[in-house]
């Protein structure tokens, strides 16, 4: 009796607490719509509409402006010389860490450091070191190498200024690959990588045969957020190479602090956002496992 | 045979701390050395070639920084706006979390799903039709319309972390605390809440920094009353060195030593989220 009249009481509170999790999720579903969807909605309407009919004047004025190449190339060349090397760098820190190394917790704490600082602080921290009269230059004169500063943010030398930032960007955003692959490495269990060791496979072997092939829900998920990102560089740019260079982002934000027309703003970062989606999709479409690979 | 197996593990094993050492000192120089440059004097900080070593440390550059323009005004805007933000978004996040991580209801999926894919559209579009809204509101330039951003992108950050962190705290707790009397909001405030609050403390300390780090948005949504950033963003064209290098100090070291304080948290933060 006492069992039948406890079932029932708990019967009535599940029934009661269905309400409950929609009540629970109310606030941030209500705060997401009003100041994230709606918004949304209204740069899209930015972007195509002018005095309430549709227009592509915004883009008509975005791709004839003089600054447009550029942004466009510089952007696409940032997304495509820095997600690989990071992905690389990020791999090999992942399995350091993963490692049975003496110091791995020291290597781990040492690695994501930079995992929280922001593009604009990572920009002046490179700058401190590359600037003419910098630590960079002291420590290539310290050791011979030079015997009189050289100009490395040279505003005349696009490929320096590119990989200035590369090395920035890298040194920044590199942490957060390597979190992601951590957690995927843990899940592979370690008898897989044992077992190859077994039948005679070497590092690199079991790197590419087993490491690799587990680890690709991780690989998709960290090129996803990582081509997202690396299409808004903005602050990095502007503190590493002041106005030499400029991306997509930095356009956009031109236009809308410096112009005040919201019209071509938007319109650039509609671009990001197609961009963006467009080229994460493709990547991780081309990583995607065919069916007839896929483990049972 | 063996001898040369055992010669050639001595020397992977090498290999590999030689990486590991190597891959720490691109980490750790730059923190180094930007600290190095924020804490010499204005002279030294054009002098060449550099002191690599800590020897002549001085307040000077930090305290020129702090007293050019507005930057300690806008020190102490960003700690409200940082404030703000962090409440707001754990007191509307919070419960969502919760109920994503303990109940399994019609349409969880599709929450979870779309709050992650609000990741997929940036800041910079959000910020634009903000600016454009918030002037139309009248809070233009202020720390609430900033804070109202920040939120919107801190806001799925909080949901799907503390999804994570009650997911790691077992709902067999819980219901011991509600046969043995208590009500279910009881349960949570007694039993749940404090088993979960190392994860969320780590959580929040994320979000401050998240609104902290924030320069897009606030320079666009902000003429005269700036956050840190957005003043350094905006000083940057023209700045001395030594403004440069104390700012890039002052806006690096907090996310530093933020990530030393909850790097024990980061998985149980991050566990669900990245798989």
């Amino acid at each position: 009796m006492t069992t039948i009249a406890h079932e029932v009481t708990l019967g009535r509170r599940l029934r009661r607490w269905e309400v409950l999790p929609y009540g629970l999720i109310l606030p941030t579903v209500a705060y997401l719509s009003l100041f994230f969807a709606w918004p949304m909605v209204q740069a899209f309407k930015l972007a195509f509409r002018d005095g309430g009919a549709w227009t592509l004047q915004p883009y008509r004025t975005m791709v004839h402006d003089a600054r447009f190449g550029d942004a466009f190339r510089f952007t696409l060349l940032l997304v495509v010389v820095i997600v690989p090397l990071q992905f690389v760098l990020a791999l090999a820190m992942a399995l350091l860490v993963n490692s049975k190394l003496h110091g791995r917790g020291l290597f781990l704490a040492i690695f994501i450091l930079p995992l929280a600082v922001s593009d604009l602080a990572a920009g002046l921290v490179w700058q401190s070191i590359l600037t003419e009269r910098g630590y960079l230059n002291t420590l290539l004169e310290k050791i011979g190498l030079i015997d009189q500063p050289y100009i490395w943010l040279n505003p005349t030398k696009p490929n320096q200024l590119l990989g200035a930032v590369v090395v920035a960007e890298i040194w920044r955003s590199t942490a957060f690959v390597m979190v992601i692959f951590l957690a995927g490495l843990q899940g592979i269990p370690k008898e897989y990588g044992e077992a190859a060791e077994v039948f005679g496979a070497g590092f690199f072997q079991r790197v590419r045969t087993v490491v690799l092939p587990m680890l690709k829900p991780s690989l998709q998920v960290a090129l996803l957020f990582r081509i997202i990102f690396a299409f808004e560089a903005f602050a990095v740019v502007l503190a590493i190479t002041g106005s030499a260079k400029t991306t997509l982002a930095t356009e956009a934000w031109r236009w809308q602090a410096d112009y005040f027309n919201s019209h071509v703003a938007a319109a650039y970062s509609a671009l990001i956002l197609v961009l963006s989606l467009v080229s994460a999709g493709l990547v991780v479409w081309l990583l995607r496992t065919p069916k007839e690979q896929m483990l049972q | 045979m063996s001898e040369r197996r055992t010669g050639f593990a001595w020397l992977g094993r090498f290999a590999l701390y030689a990486v590991a050492v190597l891959l720490s000192v691109f980490i750790l120089a730059p923190i180094y050395l930007m600290t190095l440059a924020a804490f010499s004097s204005e002279t030294d900080v054009y002098n060449y070639p550099k002191e690599l070593l800590p020897r002549h440390l001085s307040w000077d550059s930090m305290d020129s920084f702090i007293h050019f323009g507005g930057v300690l005004d806008s020190l102490q805007r960003s700690v409200l706006v940082a404030a703000i933000t962090l409440a707001l978004s754990l007191v509307i996040g919070t419960p969502a979390g919760y109920a994503l991580a303990r109940f399994a209801f019609r349409g969880a999926d599709t929450v979870r799903l779309s709050v992650v894919a609000t990741r997929a559209f940036p800041i910079v579009i959000l910020s634009i039709p903000l600016a454009v809204i918030f002037i139309r509101w009248g809070i233009d330039d202020t720390s609430r319309g900033v804070s109202i951003a920040h939120t919107a992108l801190a806001l799925p950050f909080v949901v799907l972390t503390t999804a994570s962190v009650f997911a790691g705290v077992s709902p067999e707790l819980e219901e011991a605390a509600m046969t043995l009397g208590c009500s279910r909001a009881k349960a949570f405030v007694r039993v749940a809440l404090p088993l979960a609050l190392p994860g969320l403390a780590a959580s929040s300390i994320f979000v401050f920094i998240i609104s902290w780090n924030e320069v897009f948005a606030s320079s666009l949504l902000t003429l005269r009353h700036r956050t840190l950033p957005a003043e350094v963003l905006s000083l940057l064209e023209g700045a001395p060195l030594n403004f440069r290098f104390a700012g890039g100090f002052f806006l690096m070291a907090p996310s530093v030593v933020v990530i030393l304080i909850i790097r024990r948290y980061l998985f149980t933060m991050w566990g669900r989220v990245l798989k």
